[in-house]
């Protein structure tokens, strides 16, 4: 049972994994996959005539690196507080519960590309629902190009990507509220205890494990943010993405080998980054 | 043994039947109505040869389009057997292309050479042309009536009488209305802008023919610097994330004086349903200013190539031959005002009574400007893209134009590396 499903995840993971770290030392291109040299480390790093070549020495890779990082603190950070908030929320008893549970994950249910094609629709200037709900509120005086203005366009991405996944955190969360044990809760309701120092003394204790997972799921998908760039704001460098730079290299242009160690160095990062958090959440755990 | 026979009879038909219907499948873009088009093409042959037509459609920015295609001829997809080519992508992945110099010889020498030339690499020739492209100035001849103008022969002429237009008519309470708009997205339409302003202030190509890198020259600075002040003032500060679409959106909506746009915006803005229905009229985009200006505008069109790993090979050659044809480029001239590249159709008279700007785009083809493919080969794409990064990084004022175009030079020469 084991060994026949080693082999499919070995055929479909490492395998392709394999041939793009592979790939990365040579100079193949999209065009004919079949034919090539390689040129080792000079697709990560190379010296020629006084400048430096490489996905290392280009500065747009570590502007990538450096976006991609700090919309994945931002929206993870942001996604945990409202998921739990809204966890807080669902678990509790009213009428509707359920209906309300289902509708939450709507956002959610729906693919990625759908979703921000719609975003993209209702956040254009000139016939955009939102740029016209701020006009009628006297919000704004002018509309404003949400996915194309560049002080804009970042801060898109984040509401988007808060709006579509935290329904995500909030069930995960949901799920590690209802395992907690209820006896906590009556003890503290017979001392009186206020509700606002319950939730911090003993709910969020309890809680931290759950959290801790479900902030690694979504850091995860975070680190590979693509889907919302490439359909939002394509091509603008003020929000290029890791993923958004390897595809890029990959497909548009004629640089298979290059984005193939771009490639490479995404999946070094993202494994680097999980460790690490994973390592210093078990030291805080215990 | 009568049995057998009829059974032998039906045999043999569904033979022929197999040999004959084949089902040719068709990649193409989908901007406008050009699917639409391409439908009515398609039924057509199938009515003349009893095959079938099957269009596979891709999103509508060609630089996604471009990525795609390469994906599934790197693969050796089957599934495909003709792509519609922008004019610079043929040169750029030959091998994955039918040799069509002899079978479609005859043919090849209906069209412009220049064009055939252009999808010529070596002696082969990758694709045959479905029709060509230039860009022009539309304007709205209602609005410049109005305010007593003629259509501008230069770029600040363009800004001042846009600007006048547009504080005017906001005044009226037509407060939507802009000046002008165009392709300012980051993508390969924004590299076919403003190569044209470029070049229209005597600024000359990104890279010359001989891989020099030309573009930071001071004509090239005061072309997008200039160009770079209609964003917010005469152009929606949108414009940057729009592409021929979305510029048609707000043009055929009357919110806008003028447009740079593309032929096929002709036939959609005379259209019934259109509001601005025969309230312009077009023009050669307008000129830079100093010495060497000129009008500019970037060469485009399309042709279709016949994949080298298609499992229809004859059929797909036929259909390949019948859209470039005469009969289609015509339909595609009157129902899409599509450029022939046919030189006696720019004489029909039954095109030029829907169309009759066609008259003068003869001469706007023979000045057109082409992209830098051929100094930049298989790099071409990486160096648009670090072109229109540039340019939108001026456009959106993050950089100046000396800043954005030395930067560009460096990367440019980093790019070339050894050679291109």
């Amino acid at each position: 049972m084991v060994l026949p499903m080693l082999l499919i995840l070995a055929w479909v993971a490492a395998l392709p994994l394999y041939k793009s770290i592979y790939y990365s030392f040579t100079n193949v291109s999209l065009n004919d996959l079949a034919t090539f040299d390689f040129v080792f480390f000079q697709n990560y790093l190379d010296y020629f005539e006084g400048e430096w070549y490489g996905v290392l020495s280009d500065s747009l890779w570590w502007y990538s690196v450096y976006n991609t990082i700090l919309f994945a603190v931002i929206s993870v950070s942001l996604e945990t507080i409202l998921g739990t908030l809204l966890a807080l929320i669902i678990h509790s008893q009213f009428k509707g519960r359920g209906i309300i549970r289902a509708t939450i994950l709507v956002p959610w249910a729906i693919p990625t590309i759908v979703s921000a094609k719609m975003w993209a629709w209702m956040l254009n200037d000139q016939f955009g629902i939102i740029n016209d709900l701020l006009l009628r509120l006297n919000l704004i005086s002018e509309s404003i190009a949400w996915t194309s203005n560049t002080t804009t366009a970042f801060f898109t991405i984040i509401v988007v990507d808060v709006w579509k996944t935290t329904p995500f955190m909030a069930l995960l969360i949901l799920a590690g509220l209802q395992t907690l044990p209820k006896d906590c809760y009556l003890v503290a309701r017979v001392d009186g205890i206020n509700p606002v120092k319950v939730f911090f003394k003993v709910t969020l204790p309890l809680l931290k494990n759950t959290i801790m997972v479900a902030v690694i799921f979504r850091s995860l998908d975070a680190l590979r943010i693509f889907d919302l760039i490439y359909v939002l704001t394509p091509n603008n460098e003020t929000t290029v993405s890791m993923s958004v730079y390897v595809r890029q290299y990959l497909f548009d242009f004629d640089r298979f080998a290059y984005g193939s160690a771009a490639s490479t160095l995404l999946f070094l990062i993202i494994s680097m980054l999980t460790i690490s958090y994973v390592h210093f959440g078990k030291l805080k755990l215990n | 043994m009568f049995k057998k026979t009829i059974l032998s009879v039906f045999v043999i038909l569904g033979f022929f039947v197999n040999v004959h219907a084949a089902t040719v499948s068709i990649a193409s873009g989908s901007v406008g109505k050009d699917i639409q088009l391409l439908r009515e093409y398609l039924d057509l042959w199938e009515q003349k040869t009893g095959n079938k037509g099957e269009i596979t459609s891709l999103p509508a920015s060609t630089t996604d389009q471009f990525a795609q295609y390469k994906i599934w001829l790197g693969a050796k997809n089957s599934d495909i057997d003709l792509y519609l080519l922008d004019v610079i992508w043929a040169p750029q992945i030959p091998q994955h292309f039918v040799d069509l110099s002899r079978v479609a010889r005859k043919e090849a020498k209906e069209h412009f050479p220049a064009i055939i030339k252009s999808q010529t690499v070596g002696r082969k020739l990758v694709a045959l042309p479905f029709f060509t492209d230039a860009p022009m100035l539309y304007y709205r001849t209602d609005l410049l009536n109005k305010y007593n103008e003629s259509p501008p022969k230069t770029w600040s002429d363009l800004k001042r009488i846009a600007k006048k237009i547009q504080d005017a008519e906001r005044q009226a309470g037509n407060d939507k209305l802009w000046g002008f708009v165009f392709q300012g997205n980051a993508y390969e339409g924004l590299t076919c802008d403003a190569l044209e302003w470029v070049n229209s202030y005597g600024g000359g190509q990104i890279v010359a023919n001989n891989g020099k890198i030309t573009i930071n020259n001071s004509r090239a600075v005061n072309a997008i610097s200039f160009i770079s002040t209609f964003v917010g003032d005469i152009s929606p500060p949108g414009v940057l994330s729009y592409q021929e679409e979305e510029s048609r959106g707000v043009w055929q909506l009357g919110n806008a004086v003028f447009m740079r746009n593309w032929p096929y915006a002709y036939s959609l803005g005379n259209a019934d349903d259109s509001p601005i229905k025969g309230k312009f009229d077009v023009v050669t985009l307008p000129q830079g200013s100093g010495r060497g200006s000129k009008s500019a505008a970037t060469l485009g069109g399309w042709n279709v190539g016949v994949s080298a790993y298609s499992k229809n090979r004859q059929a797909a050659i036929d259909l390949a031959k019948f859209l470039s044809g005469k009969e289609i480029q015509k339909l595609n001239a009157i129902k899409g005002s599509k450029l022939p590249t046919i030189p006696s159709l720019y004489q029909d008279q039954e095109i030029l009574k829907v169309a009759p700007f066609f008259a003068t785009m003869q001469s706007v083809l023979k000045e057109a400007v082409g992209r830098p493919s051929a100094g930049t080969k298989s790099k071409y794409n990486e160096v648009s893209k670090e072109f229109w990064t540039a340019v939108h990084a001026v456009l959106s004022g993050r950089k100046t134009a000396e800043v954005s175009l030395a930067d560009l030079e460096r990367r440019l020469k980093r790019l070339r590396g050894r050679s291109w």
